[in-house]
């Protein structure tokens, strides 16, 4: 090269990327990223560095060495945790070298040390790291002959794990999971050196929402979960992909069946979603679909009228089409309303919001009881969770996310305690997020609009919201209350955070789909409590219930149960025989979870699949399928005959999921986005309800994630997990009734109850907090759908 | 023994010491040693006798005082009366009219040390003040020279140069690893972060080893003094002594002389009238050799379990709450004050080309003087051992001392003539540490020395990572097998292979410096392995072993 030669204009330089960090493993150049970890970028190369203690959505410890590799970053190689140190420009990384695999062959001798190798009767035998490393890593056979620890055999550490501690490698991921993800730091190494150990502390078990990804993470089989305990070996199991609905988070899963049962759900890692975790709810509740309370054929009324006997599905179509058009005779389409629809796939809304539309031509549809806000915070701009944990503030003005939508509270934890996202909360009484939450407000029912409003007229919050990117959970926070006031506080953020994003704290599986697939009245159909009112009132010729239970989750008792014996005919869709669907003339019986497939929509609007792993029970059929047969026994035109004719369809027909199509489904790693397009605001009300006389509370009434629900109650090891209704008092309100512990009588005008009073100090002064759909107390009885909120008096039991 | 712990509890425990004093100059002084080994042979009770004797003798003109540890703790209680040099040993409280009548006869001239080669072999600078001031007092430690350097240092000198002459002394980490401490504060001082903070580390553990703890029990206020230019030299403001619980003597002290220090304005805010402040607290161990770590003693001050992590990133960046943190051993921040005070080049002219200064010893084991020594660097093991420790006990044959603690080495007889440094330390298998010295004869065993050693280790693992946790306790039960007979050759090239795993793979120093006892004694002493695994024989006669059957 001569001095005249300019080679930085003569040739175009390779564009360099800033984030690009070049390393050379086992001999090979390999693009890594700036800040990875050498672990990290060596598997997603290709080359794979063994490890147990490394995992990947955790701080690495760097403690159980077996990652160690020789890296030379200049000096020398030298032995190096590859889970402790990110790469660095020009590092030589070799993970074979005769110094590396030795130091990986020691380290599985040592563990093989005090390790039981009783793999034949370990449930993690067959997907087990430690096995799997000690084949390909390991020196094959152990010079050690003394004796090993000995421990008791598994303790139950709670009422669903077990802990066996001669199988623990101490790796510390479910204690750092216990402590860093859940926050229910719960389980901790105790002792020290060789008798060092994982316990709980004294008298105070490893309660945690999130326990069962312990299970899942662990390396060895010491932790298991008693529903899966010597079930089914890993090799027996058959698995797909799919999606748990049993909130509307759509956290991704693995289903897995042996023998056509379903036996297990693990979490999949999705970095749009749960990042692999699941709730113990959601992770457990497969004990449900097994349950041999499933309706496997469909029922009619008995001819005495007092309970029901099976019948065939022509005799039990050729019964509901009578029904159906009796009421189009005496009533029309008006009469007819129905229910629910929030619990099945994209394509059972779609094809019953189809069925209501062309074949009954009825507009009174809603897949809510009263329980979500209403569907015009759907066509808000929307985030999603990954907006929301990248945000500079998250407002919550929703329930609990930990107890309704536990795995947007693990994102949403993180983002505030790790990642410097401010929380800015709204809540009638402190929740799972309040102590993560740089300011957390409390208001009384009713009040949250002006709370609101004052809130941020404060000038660090205004400050705050104007620093950059804000996200709006938007929930029912109140099931006492009308969703109005929510709306009211929502319309005010916007005012103060025009560009803020919504992400809806809608809560059950596929309630947002069904929403935005027309399961709600397109023009004047009427709502779920407007259907249940005619109900009572006679006007109503045919309730249908599409997996809906109103007597148990309608938030008033008394006029669901007046509906139900207003409705002049009902007829039921559904997996089981439940408070309602008992009292139906006809149950058509409806295919369960991971017996049908299909895709779900979660609150961000990701469209993701929903799998079929087993047959589905008995005869019982899909939603669509129901809807497909009564609209032939109607003699109505019917062309969604499969589940792909389905999505083609929705994705014709429904603008918001023009994307979501098979194709773009099934190349997509983290679903497809359907959300509608941002329409007019929120439709606004002012009013806020002075208490009425005679009265001292305002009822709040919120949700626990273990509760009567059907799927809960019928998998054994959750059933027992409910809390009970208890009634939550600010301490010093509790103080003038008697101090906590008293049986207190709650009076609002429709009924009143006594539950066992507690101090709670989250809950403010004036309110009284209860839990809702609780065994040993039907709070729903206190509500009246009519009022806007609910006010109760609070008094010693005489 | 049951006569003399009678007559003690009759009297009151640590009785404040307030004797009368004395009128006019002082022409002779008596100094009762009150460090931990002389209280514990009731040398409080021969302080308060001596006072009263002195007082009914009518020497007005006598000053009774306590001081710090003298040295010799193997003849203690010690008396000694400095314008003559003469030493009382082995002080009975009831038996004191020879020091009344030393005192009577004393002329004053300057003051001596004892003439024993114990004495006149030593170099004192970090120990300088150690059995002359009253840890306890201020003025003392001022009226010594206390407190002149940080006065300096905040009076004249840049925090710059303060490290220059730091770096310009060649003062090596004395915790044992001998790290440049100029090298680590300017890390520190660059390290981007605020707050910064100082920790001492007193978390002494080393068996046999009670350097620290003589030093924050004879002279406290130069540790502090150590720390406040540490802080003012790296841009520090909070600084925190981690002792362990089990030196009570220490942390009452420390805690006195914090408070005393606060009050005269040498801690605290504005310190000596100028901008700089600088807060010290304590923070008490529970008894984990682990948490001498220095990241291991951050999670412990932290709050968390005392378990170490991987470096780097090293405390200097990102320490106590993830803050540039700088963390020296007591006897690092003891050597400061002298080093500003006489200048970095005077302490880099004394020691060897590596290690300058001088370092502090606990001699233990079977050698006569058992105690606290100071020497320059460079010393040999023989002057050690044979001048100032006296030699053997009972005339036995020398075997071996072991420097280092638990992660050091045995050095035989054929060393004997080497300079003491860090380097040469490590040339022959063993390292400097902390500064335990165990002097071994012929009674030891070395498989059981290594065998204690490791037991030491698999006790202390604090568990978190798979080698030292799982490795050790392989180790410990390899060579029970060995001190038992039950072992083969085969074991012994087993443990050898396993201990260079965990020497190659644990997380921090504890595990990779835990089979070192092993290859040290093996290097010099295979011949006694040998010998418990085929002969079936303990040469010192210390492992007990079954005699082979014999086989017909």
């Amino acid at each position: 090269m001569t001095a005249t030669e300019s080679p930085a204009t003569e040739e175009p330089t390779e564009p360099v990327d800033p984030n690009e960090v070049k390393v050379t493993i086992n001999g090979h150049d390999v693009s890594a990223r700036k800040g990875e970890l050498i672990i990290a970028a060596a598997e997603r190369t290709g080359t794979y560095i063994p490890r147990f203690c490394y995992h990947e959505r955790m701080s690495s410890v760097g403690m159980c060495r077996m990652c160690l590799c020789e890296v030379d970053t200049g000096r020398g190689p030298a032995l190096t945790p590859t889970c402790m140190f990110p790469v660095a420009p020009g590092m030589v990384i070799n993970t074979e070298s005769p110094v590396a695999k030795a130091a990986q062959a020691g380290i599985i001798e040592l563990l093989l040390a005090n390790h039981p190798l009783d793999c034949p009767v370990c449930d993690k035998g067959g997907e087990c790291p430690l096995q799997d490393q000690a084949v390909s890593h390991g020196p094959g056979e152990s010079r050690f002959v003394e004796e090993k620890r000995h421990y008791e055999k598994p303790i139950p550490i709670s009422d669903l794990v077990f802990l066996d501690r001669e199988r623990c490698i101490l790796c510390d991921r479910c204690t750092r999971f216990a402590d860093e993800v859940a926050g229910d730091p719960l389980i901790s190494f105790t002792h020290r050196g060789n008798e060092t150990q994982v316990l709980t502390f004294p008298n105070e078990p490893f309660v945690s929402y999130f326990s069962g990804n312990t299970v899942q993470i662990c390396p060895v089989g010491a932790l298991t979960a008693s529903p899966y305990r010597f079930k089914a070996r890993p090799w027996d199991l058959e698995e797909a992909h799919s999606t748990c609905t049993t909130c509307a988070v759509g956290c991704q899963t693995v289903v897995q069946s042996s023998r056509d049962e379903l036996l297990r759900y693990q979490g999949y890692d999705s970095e749009a979603v749960n990042w692999g975790w699941l709730c113990d709810r959601g992770r457990f509740n497969f004990e449900a679909p097994n349950s041999d309370q499933r309706l496997g054929t469909p029922a009619v009324k008995s001819a005495d009228g007092t309970g029901l006997v099976e019948a065939s599905w022509s005799e039990a179509i050729t019964k509901a089409a009578a029904l159906i058009k009796t009421a189009l005779d005496t009533d029309g389409p008006t009469g007819i309303g129905i229910i629910g629809g929030a619990r099945g796939s994209n394509e059972d809304a779609y094809a019953w919001a189809r069925f209501a539309r062309t074949v009954l031509h009825t507009d009174n549809v809603d897949a809510q009881l009263l329980d979500g806000l209403s569907p015009a915070v759907l066509t808000l701009p929307r985030a999603t969770i990954n907006d929301a944990a990248a945000a500079t503030t998250v407002v919550l003005l929703c329930g609990d996310l930990k107890e309704e939508l536990p795995v947007l509270f693990l994102r949403l934890r993180d983002a505030a305690d790790k990642r410097g996202v401010k929380v800015l909360e709204f809540t009638p009484k402190s929740t799972g997020m309040t102590k993560y939450s740089w300011r957390s407000v409390n208001y009384l029912s009713g009040g949250q609009a002006r709370i609101v409003r004052d809130t941020i007229a404060q000038a660090d919050v205004a400050e705050q919201l104007a620093k950059g990117p804000v996200v709006i959970v938007a929930g029912t926070a109140n099931l006492a209350e009308s969703d109005q006031f929510q709306i009211d506080a929502l319309a005010a953020l916007l005012d103060a955070a025009p560009t803020a994003t919504v992400l809806p704290a809608f809560r059950r599986g596929n309630v947002v789909g069904a929403l935005q697939l027309g399961l709600t009245p397109a023009t004047d159909g009427m709502h779920t409590d407007d259907i249940l009112t005619a109900a009572a009132e006679g006007r109503l010729a045919l309730l249908i219930l599409l997996g809906a239970d109103p007597l148990s989750d309608f938030p008033d008792t008394t006029l669901a149960t007046r509906a139900f014996a207003g409705a002049r005919s009902i007829i039921a869709i559904d997996t089981f025989v439940n408070h309602s669907s008992q009292h139906a003339d006809v149950v058509l019986a409806a295919a369960g979870y991971g017996e049908k497939r299909g895709y779900t929509t979660n609150i961000e609007g990701r469209v993701v699949p929903l799998a079929q792993k087993v047959t589905a029970h008995g005869t019982s059929r899909p939603d669509w399928m129901i809807a497909g047969d009564l609209a032939r026994a109607l003699g109505a035109q019917w062309s969604l005959d499969s589940v792909d004719a389905i999505t083609d369809a929705i994705a014709t027909n429904v603008a918001a999921y023009a994307g979501a199509t098979r194709e773009a489904l099934a190349e997509a790693t983290d679903g497809v986005l359907a959300v509608p397009e941002s329409s007019s605001a929120l439709e606004t009300s002012g009013a806020e309800v002075p208490m009425s006389s005679g009265y001292n509370f305002k009822l709040v009434v919120g949700r626990k994630l273990y509760d009567q629900a059907i799927s809960t109650q019928l998998s054994h090891s959750l059933a027992g997990l409910t809390p009970g209704a208890k009634l939550h008092l600010h301490s010093l309100d509790l103080d003038r009734l008697g101090g906590p512990g008293a049986p207190l009588k709650v009076t609002s005008k429709t009924a009143s109850v006594v539950l066992t009073s507690v101090a709670d100090d989250g809950v403010p002064r004036g309110a009284a907090w209860v839990e809702f759909n609780q065994s040993n107390i039907n709070i729903a009885a206190l509500l009246d759908a009519a009022s806007p909120a609910t006010d109760v008096r609070v008094e010693t039991v005489s | 023994m049951s006569e003399s712990s009678a007559t003690t509890s009759a009297r009151p425990r640590r009785r404040v010491v307030n004797l009368p004093a004395h009128v006019g100059p002082t022409r002779a002084s008596a100094y009762v040693c009150e460090a931990v080994s002389c209280l514990s042979m009731q040398s409080h009770d021969v302080l308060l006798g001596l006072g009263e004797r002195v007082a009914a003798a009518g020497l007005t003109d006598v000053e009774v005082k306590r001081v710090g540890c003298l040295g010799l703790c193997a003849a203690g209680p010690l008396v000694q009366i400095p314008e003559t040099g003469e030493l009382f040993a082995h002080v009975v409280p009831d038996n004191l009219g020879g020091i009344v009548e030393a005192l009577a006869a004393a002329v004053p001239g300057g003051e001596r040390v004892p003439e024993a080669p114990f004495f006149s072999r030593q170099l004192r600078i970090v120990t300088e003040n150690s059995g002359r001031i009253d840890p306890e007092s201020l003025e003392d430690y001022v009226a010594s020279g206390g407190y002149q350097a940080l006065r300096t240092v905040l009076s004249t000198m840049t925090p710059a140069e303060v490290r220059d002459e730091i770096a310009r002394s060649g003062l090596r980490g004395r915790g044992g690893a001998g790290y440049p401490t100029g090298l680590k504060w300017n890390t520190v001082a660059k390290a981007i972060g605020s707050p910064k903070y100082v920790i001492c580390n007193a978390d002494e553990g080393d068996p046999g080893a009670f350097m620290d703890r003589s030093v924050l029990e004879s002279d406290p206020y130069r540790v502090l003094e150590g720390m406040a230019i540490a802080a003012y030299a790296v841009g520090a403001s909070i600084g925190y002594v981690y002792c362990r619980a089990e030196y009570p003597l220490a942390v009452s002290r420390l805690h006195k002389a914090i408070q005393a220090a606060g009050r005269s304005n040498y801690l605290g805010a504005s310190m000596l009238d100028t901008e700089f402040s600088f807060e010290v607290d304590i923070r008490q161990g529970a008894g984990a050799f682990v948490c001498g770590e220095e990241t291991a003693l951050i999670a412990s001050l932290e709050g968390g379990r005392g378990t170490p992590r991987t470096r780097p990133p090293y405390p200097a960046v990102a320490g106590l709450w993830h803050q540039p943190t700088l963390i020296n051993n007591v006897e690092t921040f003891a050597n400061v004050a002298p080093i500003i005070r006489k200048g970095g080049s005077w302490f880099a002219g004394l020691g060897t080309a590596t290690s300058k200064g001088t370092k502090v010893f606990a001699l233990a084991g079977r050698v006569v003087n058992t105690g606290l020594i100071e020497v320059p660097m460079g010393t040999t093991l023989r002057e050690i051992v044979f001048d100032i420790g006296g030699g053997i006990v009972d005339g036995r044959a020398f075997k071996a001392v072991q420097t280092g603690g638990p992660s050091g080495g045995c050095i035989p007889s054929e060393f004997l003539d080497m300079g003491v440094d860090y380097e040469s330390l490590i040339g022959v298998g063993s390292f400097m540490g902390s500064g335990g010295m165990i002097v071994m004869d012929e009674t030891s065993c070395m498989v059981d020395v290594a065998r204690y050693f490791m037991d030491f280790c698999r006790e202390e693992s604090c568990g978190k990572c798979v080698p030292c946790r799982v490795g050790t306790t392989q180790l410990f039960m390899l060579l029970e097998r060995i001190t038992t007979g039950e072992a083969t050759m085969d074991d012994l090239a087993q443990m050898e292979r396993l201990g260079h795993m965990v020497q190659r793979t644990s997380l921090c120093g504890l595990g990779q410096g835990a089979p070192n006892p092993i290859f040290s004694t093996l290097r010099y002493f295979r011949d006694e392995y040998v010998a418990h695994i085929v002969d079936r024989v303990c040469p010192a006669g210390v492992c007990s072993i079954e005699p082979a059957p014999v086989s017909t």
